[in-house]
């Protein structure tokens, strides 16, 4: 059998999954592809259980907020392949006004403090996930602080105010 | 070894024997000569306390010989580094839990106005939810200033009306950070 490589592994994905996976690109050598939620762990655990890829580790699930884009919210899945020694990344882009995706609980334990810390600053909803409330942030915050439409800072910063510097 | 200054007593009256002064002033000069400490450190600062509290500076010359790692037992409350707003109902805990008297000294920049860390998760001050007495400016600030804080704090406390944590004024400072109080 070859060494597994990003076009080898591209080759089985588009055989197995046609026109499900778009927009292959290998920025940095690192493959990434796109899907959409209605395949995304069906991807996932081709990925991790098919005999010869073994993506047994799931590095990180994130997100990302392009407020221009119609489909607003990217859900980004690192998975690594250690037999192979190789990384794969997925990306899922929903809508920005009621984002849900399914749970990758499903698959692998872990996915369960990134799926919190995810909802934590994207507000995303985990379908099917046990237990999903922030993780980082106090309780009681009312925003998704990574979203672009809430501001960074505090608002309650005084010394920093424009009258301060003669503006 | 003959420039060694003595702290001056307070304004009474001296006659052979006897020595007569106001009774907040004996009670404010024993507070000010005995303020334990209690650290509440977070980051670099707390850092710069720790050499504060070593054999250079000394700490100990300014009656905080024991510095109390239980609230009920001390009397200064030392904030130093950022506050995250999680870490917000902890130190007003810890504050509640404070026997009267009881001073506040915010050291450092992130402590007294967040410091840089201006966003979203950072307590911007800790007079945001704890009143403060002394601000030491300072990122971090050297021992000295940390010395120089506790020096202003001790004049508060020497100045302070044995009356004062009786008051309306006070009770309604406190009240203010939404802390319960017991006198009527």
């Amino acid at each position: 059998m070859d060494k597994l490589d990003n076009n080898i592994l591209l080759l089985r994905l588009q055989e197995r999954f046609g026109e499900v996976i778009q927009n292959q690109d290998i920025p940095y050598g690192l493959l990434t592809l796109e899907t959409d939620e209605e395949h995304i762990i069906e991807v996932l655990e081709f990925l991790k259980k098919d005999e010869e890829l073994q993506f047994i580790y799931l590095t990180d699930i994130t997100a990302v907020h392009y407020p221009e884009k119609e489909l607003s919210i990217a859900v980004v899945y690192h998975l690594h392949s250690f037999v192979n020694n190789i990384r794969i990344r997925l990306k899922v882009y929903i809508n920005g006004v009621n984002p849900e995706i399914p749970s990758a609980t499903v698959l692998w334990k872990g996915a369960n403090w990134m799926e919190r810390e995810t909802y934590d600053f994207f507000g995303i909803q985990f379908l099917g996930h046990p237990d999903l409330n922030r993780i980082l942030n106090v309780d009681d915050m009312v925003a998704f602080p990574m979203r672009k439409e809430f501001p960074l800072e505090d608002p309650n910063r005084v010394d920093k105010k424009d009258y301060f510097f003669g503006r | 070894m003959n420039d060694i200054k003595l702290g001056a007593a307070p304004p009474g009256v001296e006659g052979a024997g006897f020595f007569a002064t106001s009774l907040d002033k004996v009670i404010g000069l024993a507070r000010a000569n005995s303020l334990w400490p209690l650290p509440f450190a977070t980051s670099c600062c707390g850092i710069e306390f720790m050499a504060t509290m070593g054999s250079d500076y000394d700490l100990a010359r300014f009656g905080a010989e024991r510095p109390s790692f239980s609230p009920r037992q001390s009397d200064m409350l030392l904030v130093m580094g950022t506050i995250a707003k999680k870490m917000a109902p902890v130190l007003k805990q810890v504050y509640v839990q404070m026997a009267e008297p009881r001073w506040v000294i915010a050291v450092g920049a992130c402590a007294t106005s967040g410091g840089i860390f201006d966003t979203y998760s950072v307590l911007q001050g800790i007079d945001e939810i704890i009143p403060v007495d002394v601000y030491v400016p300072g990122c971090p600030p050297r021992p000295e200033a940390i010395l120089d804080g506790i020096m202003r704090l001790q004049d508060i406390v020497k100045n302070e009306s044995l009356n004062r944590r009786n008051t309306p004024e006070y009770k309604a400072l406190l009240e203010k950070y939404g802390i319960q109080t017991n006198n009527s």
